[in-house]
Order: C-alpha cells, then sequence, then structure tokens
C-alpha cells in the first residue's frame, strides 16, 4: 500500500497519459461511426457523433497540456522529454484533423453519389485503422517495448492502402458525369479524410526516430 | 582555546570544503548531469547525509585516527592538510575529479621527505594500483550491469513515466547513501588529527545522548564539506554527468550503483569482517578511490555503447589530473614546510630519535632477527629514520626487517595516568584490558615495544592472535586500541 502512495502522482500521470491515447482512439473510431452514418443518411446520428469527437478533441486538449505542464514542471524525463512532447502533440493534430474533416462535411453537406459510398467508406477505414496502429505503437513507445516497430508497418501499411483508395477514387469522381464544382467538392473531401492517414504516417516517422534514441 | 587551534583548524576547514566540492561529484554528479535531479535538490540531501555520516559514524571517540594521524606535529598536520586542499581546490577549479585521498598521501609523502620519516615502499604501488584497478573494475561492473538492466527493461516494459519515477529514487537514494559514506570515511581525514587539540567539550543533551568533543569537532568539519557542495560542486557534478559522456538516466543510475558495488567490495572492511567471521577466503583489499571508480563506470557504459560518446580529451584532462595530484600535494607541502619551519619558526614534526639498547637487541634476537648486523649500531643516535633505514640496508637486511627494527628502536615517552582512560568511551577496552592498564599506573615507558610488553603481561588480551583470516577483524581492533593507547598516553615534550 505504501509503495502505491509513494508513486501516486507518477501513475496518476501515466495515466493521464494513457488517457490521452485513448482519447485520440476513441475519436479516430468515432469518427468512422460518424462518416458511415452521414454516408449512410443518418443525420441525426451523424450530428451526434459531432458532439463526440468535439468533446474527446477538447478533453484530450486539456489532458495533453496538463501532462506536457507536469513534464516541465516536476523535469521528468529529462532525455525524452522533448520527445513525448512531439509526439503528444503530433497525436492532438490528428484528432485535430478528424474533428476538422466532420465540421467540414456538417458545413458544406456534400452529396455523396452511390457508386462512390464504399470507396469513402473503405478509405474512412484505412485512415482510422492507421491512427488506431499509431496510438498502439505509442503505447509501446512508452513502455519501452520492441513491439513499437510492428505497430508502426501497420500505420505504413494503412497508410499505403488510403494511398490506394483516395486515387481510385479521385479518378473515378472525374471519371463521373458531375459538374466540375461537385467533382472538386468530392476530391475534397477524399483528401480531408486521407490527411489523417499522411498524418498518422508522419508521426510515425518521427516515433521510429525516438525510439531508436529511447534504445540507445 | 589557543588561537594557534583554530588557525591550525582553519586548514582542515579548508580541506573540507575542498572534499565537498570535488568530491560530492562522485555520489551525485551523474544524478545532476542527466537532468534527474537538480543541483538544489543534490546539494541538499549531499548536505545533510555528509553531516549524519559524520557525526554519527564518523566518530566513536578519541580512536579515530585518520591518514594525517601519521604526522606527530599539529603545525606539520596543518600544512599536510593544506596542501592537499590546495591541489583539490585547484582540480575543482580545473572541473576535473579527483582522488581526495590520494592528495593526502601525496601530502604526506611530501612531509616525510622534508622531515626524513620513512615512506614506506607500498604507497606508490598503491597509487599507481588504484589509478589501474579501481577504475577497470569499476568499467567491468558497470557495463555488465548495464547490460544486464537494459536487456531486463526491455521485458519488463516499464512505462516510461514510472520508469523516471524509479530512477530518481533510486539515484537519490544512492545518492544518499553514498553522501552518508562520504561524510563517515573522510571527515577522519578532515579532522581527526585535530581530535586530540579539539576546543570542545562534551556536552549532554538531557540524559538522552552525549555530544562528544570530536562529534562538535566531526559537526564542523562536515558543515565545511556541505559548504564546499554547495559552493563549488556543480562544475565537477557536470563534468561527470555531462562533459565527459552524455548519459541516459539509466546509465547514471548503473554508474553510481556500480561505484558503490565497487567500494563496498574491494575497499569494505565490514564485508571482509563478515567473510572472515565465518571463515571464508576475503577478497583482497584493494586501494580504491570513488572518484576513480565513477569515471571508470562512465566510461565502461560508454564503451559498451561501442565507445563513441565518450569525449577523449575530457577523460585525458581527468587521467592527467589524477597523474599530478599526488606530486602536487607533495611538492606544495615540502615547499611549504620550508616556510613554516623556518620563517614562522613552528615545529612541523615531533622529534623521533632511534637508539638502540640492550633490551631493544635481546627483543629482537627474540624475534629472530639476526642482530650482528644492529650491533655495530648500538649507542649510536639516529634522528632521521630514512638515515637509520639506509644504514641497515647496508647492513643487509630486507624490507621487513628493517620496518620492524626501525620499530624497536624508536624512542617514545609514555607515563600511564589510568583516570585518563575515561576519554576513550566506556566499551572500547575489553575489562582485561582495562584492568591492565590500571595495573601500569604512574610507570613510564621509553619505546613503544615495552609499553606493548607491559600491556600484555597484564593481559593476555593485549596480544596480538596469530595471522589467521579469522583473526584479521580481532588484529585489527587490537591493534587500533594499542594506537589510541600510545596517542592518549604519549608525552609531548614542549617545544
Amino acid at each position: 500500500m505504501k509503495r502505491l502512495k509513494l508513486f501516486y502522482k507518477t501513475r496518476e500521470l501515466e495515466s493521464q497519459i494513457d488517457e490521452f491515447c485513448e482519447k485520440v482512439d476513441q475519436g479516430a473510431m468515432t469518427f468512422k461511426i460518424g462518416i458511415n452514418c452521414y454516408i449512410n443518411g443518418d443525420f441525426t446520428a451523424f450530428e451526434e457523433k459531432l458532439k463526440q469527437v468535439n468533446q474527446l478533441e477538447s478533453q484530450g486538449d486539456t489532458l495533453r497540456r496538463n501532462i506536457e505542464r507536469r513534464l516541465y514542471e516536476q523535469t521528468l524525463i529529462p532525455e525524452s522529454r522533448g520527445d513525448v512532447l512531439g509526439l503528444l502533440e503530433n497525436m492532438d493534430t490528428i484528432l485535430n484533423s478528424c474533428e476538422g474533416a466532420m465540421w467540414q462535411f456538417a458545413i458544406e453537406k456534400p452529396h455523396i453519389p452511390q457508386e462512390f459510398h464504399t470507396d469513402y467508406i473503405l478509405l474512412v477505414d484505412a485512415s482510422v485503422s492507421a491512427v488506431d496502429s499509431l496510438v498502439s505503437a505509442s503505447r509501446s513507445f512508452f513502455r519501452g517495448a520492441e513491439t513499437v516497430t510492428d505497430f508502426m508497418h501497420k500505420v505504413l501499411f494503412y497508410e499505403k492502402e488510403g494511398d490506394k483508395i483516395s486515387t481510385r477514387l479521385k479518378m473515378a469522381i472525374f471519371a463521373d458525369g458531375l459538374d466540375l464544382a461537385h467533382k472538386a467538392q468530392l476530391r475534397n473531401f477524399v483528401e480531408h479524410i486521407d490527411d489523417i492517414a499522411d498524418t498518422a504516417e508522419d508521426v510515425a516517422d518521427r516515433l521510429a526516430i525516438y525510439s531508436i534514441k529511447r534504445s540507445i | 582555546m589557543e588561537v594557534a587551534v583554530l588557525v591550525f583548524l582553519s586548514s582542515g576547514l579548508f580541506l573540507g570544503w575542498s572534499l565537498g566540492a570535488n568530491d560530492a561529484a562522485n555520489v551525485f554528479g551523474t544524478a545532476v548531469g542527466s537532468g534527474m535531479v537538480r543541483f538544489a535538490t543534490a546539494a541538499v540531501i549531499c548536505s545533510v547525509f555528509v553531516i549524519l555520516g559524520a557525526v554519527i559514524s564518523g566518530a566513536g571517540a578519541a580512536h579515530t585516527l585518520s591518514k594525517l594521524g601519521a604526522v606527530n606535529a599539529i603545525p606539520g598536520a596543518f600544512m599536510v592538510a593544506f596542501a592537499a586542499a590546495v591541489t583539490v581546490y585547484a582540480m575543482t577549479k580545473a572541473s576535473l575529479p579527483v582522488s581526495t585521498t590520494q592528495a593526502i598521501v601525496g601530502s604526506i609523502v611530501g612531509w616525510n621527505l622534508y622531515t626524513g620519516s620513512l615512506t614506506s615502499s607500498s604507497t606508490l604501488i598503491t597509487l599507481i594500483a588504484t589509478w589501474v584497478i579501481c577504475p577497470t573494475l569499476a568499467a567491468a561492473i558497470a557495463a555488465g550491469l548495464f547490460k544486464a538492466i537494459t536487456l531486463w527493461l526491455r521485458r519488463a516494459q516499464i512505462h516510461i513515466i514510472r520508469l523516471d519515477a524509479y530512477t530518481r529514487t533510486g539515484l537519490l537514494l544512492a545518492g544518499a547513501f553514498g553522501a552518508y559514506s562520504l561524510g563517515a570515511n573522510n571527515i577522519a581525514n578532515v579532522m581527526g588529527v585535530f581530535v586530540p587539540v579539539s576546543p570542545f567539550t562534551a556536552f549532554s543533551i538531557g540524559d538522552l545522548f552525549t555530544v562528544s568533543s570530536a562529534q562538535q569537532l566531526f559537526l564542523l568539519g562536515s558543515v565545511a564539506i556541505a559548504v564546499g557542495v554547495f559552493t563549488y560542486s556543480k562544475k565537477v557534478m557536470m563534468t561527470v554527468g555531462s562533459s565527459l559522456m552524455s548519459l541516459s538516466p539509466v546509465a547514471a543510475f548503473v554508474v553510481v550503483v556500480s561505484h558503490s558495488i565497487v567500494l563496498f567490495l574491494f575497499a569494505s572492511q565490514n564485508l571482509e569482517n563478515f567473510l572472515a567471521s565465518y571463515g571464508l577466503p576475503t577478497i583482497p583489499l584493494v586501494p580504491v578511490s570513488s572518484s576513480q571508480a565513477v569515471i571508470g563506470a562512465v566510461v565502461g557504459i560508454g564503451l559498451l555503447k561501442g565507445g563513441r560518446g565518450i569525449r577523449g580529451r575530457v577523460l585525458g584532462n581527468i587521467a592527467a589530473g589524477w597523474a599530478v595530484t599526488p606530486f602536487i600535494a607533495g611538492l606544495i607541502c615540502f615547499v611549504s614546510l620550508f616556510f613554516l619551519q623556518n620563517v614562522f619558526n613552528q615545529q612541523v614534526s615531533r622529534e623521533v630519535v632511534y637508539e638502540f639498547t640492550d633490551p631493544g637487541l635481546a627483543r629482537l634476537a627474540e624475534e629472530s632477527i639476526d642482530i650482528d648486523g644492529v650491533k655495530s649500531l648500538n649507542g649510536r643516535r639516529f634522528t632521521k629514520a630514512v638515515v637509520l633505514a639506509d644504514e641497515l640496508e647496508t647492513l643487509a637486511y630486507d624490507d621487513g626487517e628493517i620496518g620492524r627494527i626501525i620499530d624497536l628502536a624508536e624512542i617514545d615517552s609514555f607515563e600511564i595516568h589510568p583516570d585518563q582512560l575515561a576519554d576513550l568511551g566506556r566499551d572500547y577496552l575489553t575489562p582485561g584490558q582495562f584492568a591492565a592498564v590500571g595495573k601500569l599506573s604512574g610507570r613510564s615507558f621509553t619505546h613503544r615495544w615495552m609499553l606493548d610488553d607491559a600491556l600484555i603481561e597484564g593481559s593476555e588480551e593485549w596480544a596480538l592472535l596469530p595471522d589467521l583470516t579469522v583473526n584479521k577483524i580481532d588484529n585489527r581492533r587490537i591493534e587500533e586500541q594499542r594506537r589510541a593507547i600510545y596517542s592518549l598516553f604519549r608525552i609531548v615534550a614542549a617545544p
């Protein structure tokens, strides 16, 4: 019991970091459900999910600021402080991208023709899977586990997959008989979703460097 | 209280200050250098534990005899301490971690040369051995430990934040422990020689415990060490903890732990006592220095990582610092003693006379040393041990015999007043030993060996046991008790 008390603050911070990772993961999954709802025409459910992502994003922000402040105030992990800070901020960017993309859907309310539904859903799947693997990689990084590389491979895989889908989808959109403004709008939404996977890849690349640094 | 005593004390305090400024880096250098512990935190913990170590474990009573104890006149001891302190200060100024003990030993050699006292031939070998053996051992232990810990960490998957907290706690605990032993082990070098002239008197707090005059003196000395830690130790800490090589927190912890292991295994009389008390073979006590151990450990980890991280120039400077420390201290001491004696008219050494007498020769014969050669010296007086040693060497005696002959020929002067025994503390002597001293009340002795013989006659408990591993502890205790008796009853002629 004494040990629990002794490292109480440590546990608290540790669980805050875990919680932050959860928020990012939850944000991505809620994003996925939300976009699916939108594509299937269930706008009330979409609005509900948008609200949730909003909340998750602001909770994530608070957690991140809290963690960063404590890391600096208590001069914790002097060696990896900058790296951890960078990692948290980049993961927060992903959450922001999810929220931003959903807002774009809410504001522009694009009409997505039936024939593109499957690819949009696949694209969202790939992006969210990339984020999911990134969160797992980050968790492994915090625990100094070797599995970090396994998860990073997955991030890269899903990002590539996302690229393939987005190219295919964009080609299909522009081959269609829609008017140009509509085509451009649909393309923008492909990019919004694909950006999430790209950001995840960037973070994974940094994470690779951080974990090399940690291992030597 | 004499003003002179205060002046002499000042060099002890100076030495304490230098020691704090330099040796604190051994226990907290890597913690501060790696950014895990703030300097202010380290300084506070280090100071508190140095003082605790010095006051609680540094002193029993008058029987704490330091290395400087060989220096038999207070003005001489003043200069020996001063020369060592100046040397350590200079090295600290250059941000180099050095061994205070080596500075003191170098200084004593300077005193020996100046006063014509004998320097044991093992001293030089000891110094060189310390330079080589101690860092090598520390490097090997640190590399092994680091490898093991990193492998374990990979499997244990401890969260980065928790690992940080554990490492930090470990560093603080190891540092506090290191500071405690730093105080306990080094306070005798700083203040031990001044114990007989302590200006303090013992007092009691309630009936609970008594603070002896030695403890008050040690408190003063340890405060000097603490001031050294606060005011000047940061530079050396940074050399140890980050300039020589950038250390990760875990590496910082491994360095501190392996340095403690080296000190414990190869310098710990406690471990030797423990092994000896069970009749087990003891690990030979190698002269080790904590500064050398810490640097060795850092280099060990550096080499394990491929050696690219080690800054060669810094390492070269440190090694050069080690090499010159005893010589600089010796030189400063030698030159300053000249001024102290000839300009300030201070007696830097107690005059020791060596003379051969018939009982002395008979005693030598008893110990089956060939006395034919020594007979030719019968009746001659020697005032310098080195001259006598040279003379004996021409008579073809070996080193061991020369040491024993000089020992027996040395004229000393004791007068036994058993009432002074109270100064040694109640339980320092066994009842038998106590009674033996009592029987000699009022008697005088002109040689140490005569006093020894008289004590043994009074009680067998004063006799050394056969030289076996199991008897090591007892013999060491008896020898220390004898030395305490010598310094208690010695009559020092007024200059």
